[in-house]
């Protein structure tokens, strides 16, 4: 056990599946680097070097440099995973799901479905996903609400290197397409992670504080910001349960519910776009099932309808902060 | 390249079988029994035999829209495939597939597509395996003249040759992407020099004739069995009905379909070239052909008895497990 960054955590997950199970590779865009040119392959180990050392630990046949071609990376991880590979594909950034969406939901999300039970996909694509590094509007959309939205395909979003170890193994072994959004702004952020492999199951929440006035659900980066909120507002004596759901596709709705039921007060707390949502999922799926024990109405914390700004002064405007946050859970005791 | 006999008369049969089944669809689509856009294959079927003729073992083929030709020719159960155009719980797929999503990967076929260029990629990944396993097998997809201007085809190719994998890719230039001319829609003329453009040889036949295609696919398939790499195929010729049955077909010139019909017939041309060669009787075709209706008939008259899917199989195969 020592204190990992979640980009060491999820690096250590693919060395620790990929040396257990040789069907098990890695593709994209410079998960190599360096193919072809004067210098080192292998000398970049993706943008982020969350698959650093893979090329010089597993040879280029399992740690395998792509053109920027991103339908082909995802066909390439959906095909090899159709015939028994167990491929994890890096689209390097959430929004360029742009140009391969139709390999994700059209294909990979559907094969089993369409197929009549008779296939396996066990493809995992990850993304580097979310706002906080003034990457502008096209380098900065969550995009895991989106993806929430279609069958067949498991939306993991970790919220620490804990975590994001456990489910990337989960992932990886899983028998489904898991789509797995790496919060950017959290790569850097390090807790105690194991050394040995673990798996965290999917559709199942982390209870991230403990509390009774209000139930407050928070996903990827804005379950630390949550936790700040929460922790600033224990003075004013008011308590919160946290809920971390881990995964947005399996959803844990008897977490949320319960802790509802308990709490009377539900604030979801989420980066993303506000139409059609997954804050407005939650609160949709919260008001059907657990109305009767609401003490009143069930608050969304989230981006506004807009594009990720650029500048740093806008972006920090976009982004729900410590603050917000906690001023709508004060406002739910009111 | 000579075939066994054996191999000639199993090569009629999947044609016919093709045809058979392609027709009889079409008439009872026209009849109201089968539900939904089907797209049919008749008169491009010695395409997909004089490629799939070349396949054996772990090679993979994935199709298009208009896959019921690939699917037979690889070895699916036609029966399967006819209670799937019923929307039956016995279908290749259960229902929840029909004539665009047609797959049996256990017979190595990755299914048929119903997004113009959405195989290309999906071939080159299972391609991609067979290179990690070092196994010689390799992946074919079919694709229409259509796809060769989605972006999604050529990011295909070119990552085949940048990964050198043994993706083979045959493009079944039909002459229309649904009611537009290929003279329109291609901006080359030289479609084939654009395609070796890329990076790998492209080997053309005449798609009405079997045994032109059998040796062009035998050239591409040898080529990325051996470890070069990905190869095309490209063949020519008409089909037989409209893009989708119910296709008014507005595009076609006068006669265009009978003249189809009459000259580019890859079942005429077949019988005519083994008969008068003397390496079958034509009454041992005439045999295949009374099977292969028969055939038909009973899958058919199975497909319209066979038990629909029940109200709780809408959400079941969604996930191997949520």
């Amino acid at each position: 056990m020592s204190q990992k960054t979640m980009r060491d955590a999820i690096n250590e997950a693919l060395h620790q599946a990929m040396a257990a199970d040789d069907s098990v590779f890695v593709i994209g865009e410079d998960v190599a680097g360096g193919n072809g040119s004067g210098g080192t392959v292998g000398c970049a180990g993706g943008v982020f070097g969350v698959t650093t050392g893979l090329y010089e630990k597993f040879g280029p046949n399992r740690c395998i440099d792509t053109p920027i071609s991103e339908s082909a990376i995802v066909g390439a991880a959906a095909g090899a995973a159709l015939v028994g590979m167990r491929p994890v594909a890096e689209i390097m950034f959430a929004d360029f799901i742009g140009v391969c969406m139709d390999q994700i939901i059209n294909q990979m999300g559907k094969f089993r479905y369409m197929f009549g039970g008779k296939c396996k996909c066990p493809a995992v694509i990850r993304f580097s996903a979310g706002a906080g590094f003034s990457s502008a509007a096209q380098h900065s959309q969550s995009m895991y609400q989106v993806m929430t939205a279609f069958p067949g395909l498991k939306v993991v979003v970790p919220s620490n290197a804990y975590d994001a170890k456990g489910l990337m193994l989960t992932a990886i072994a899983d028998d489904d397409p898991v789509l797995f959004f790496e919060p950017k702004v959290l790569y850097q952020e390090a807790c105690e992670v194991p050394d040995e492999p673990y798996t965290i199951p999917f559709g199942e929440a982390a209870m991230v504080r403990e509390g009774d006035d209000v139930t407050v659900v928070a996903f990827g980066q804005m379950v630390g910001r949550a936790a700040a909120a929460i922790d600033s507002l224990e003075e004013a004596g008011i308590t919160c349960d946290l809920i971390d759901p881990r995964t947005t596709s399996p959803l844990d709705e008897e977490s949320i519910l319960e802790s509802v039921e308990a709490t009377g007060r539900l604030v979801v707390v989420d980066e993303s776009t506000p139409r059609c949502g997954l804050t407005a999922d939650i609160a949709a799926m919260a008001a059907d099932k657990a109305f009767h024990s609401l003490k009143g109405p069930i608050k969304q914390v989230c981006a506004p309808h807009s594009p990720v700004p650029f500048s740093p002064d806008l972006e920090a405007e976009y982004l729900p902060s410590v603050e917000k946050i906690a001023s709508v859970i004060r406002g739910t005791m009111a | 390249m000579a075939l066994p006999k054996e191999n000639l008369l199993q090569a009629y049969r999947q044609m016919k079988t093709i045809r058979e089944f392609e027709d009889r669809v079409h008439a009872e689509i026209m009849n109201g029994q089968i539900a939904g856009f089907t797209h049919l294959y008749a008169g491009q079927e010695a395409n997909a035999v004089g490629i799939c003729e070349h396949l054996s073992g772990e090679d993979t083929i994935i199709s298009t829209h208009r896959g019921h030709g690939h699917c037979i020719a690889r070895g699916a159960d036609v029966i399967g495939m006819m209670k799937e155009l019923w929307g039956s719980s016995e279908g290749l797929c259960k229902g929840k597939g029909g004539s665009m999503h047609i797959a049996d990967i256990d017979q190595g076929i990755l299914g048929a597509n119903g997004i113009v260029a959405g195989g290309p990629p999906i071939s080159v990944g299972a391609a991609l395996a067979c290179k990690i396993r070092e196994n010689n097998n390799v992946s074919v997809s079919f694709s229409g003249d259509g796809s060769v201007n989605q972006g999604t085809c050529l990011e295909a190719m070119n990552m085949a040759v940048v990964l050198n994998v043994p993706a083979v890719f045959v493009i079944e230039n039909n002459y229309y992407s649904e009611h537009t001319s290929i003279n329109y829609a291609v901006g080359t003329d030289d479609l084939k020099g654009r395609t070796e453009g890329f990076g790998f040889p492209v080997f053309v036949a005449d798609g009405s004739d079997f045994f032109a295609v059998y040796e062009a696919a035998g050239k591409a398939i040898e080529h990325a069995r051996s470890g070069n790499g990905p190869a095309g195929v490209f063949c020519e010729m008409g089909r037989f009905h409209g893009h989708f049955v119910g296709d008014p077909e507005g595009y076609r010139s006068e006669n265009e379909v009978a003249n189809l019909r009459q000259d580019s017939c890859c079942l005429k041309n077949f019988r005519a070239s083994v008969t008068e060669s003397g390496e079958i009787d034509a009454s041992e075709l005439d045999a295949i052909d009374a099977e292969v209706m028969a055939l038909i008939d009973q899958a058919v008259a199975e497909a319209k008895v066979a038990p629909r899917p029940t109200p709780d199989q809408v959400t079941t195969d969604v996930y191997v497990n949520y």
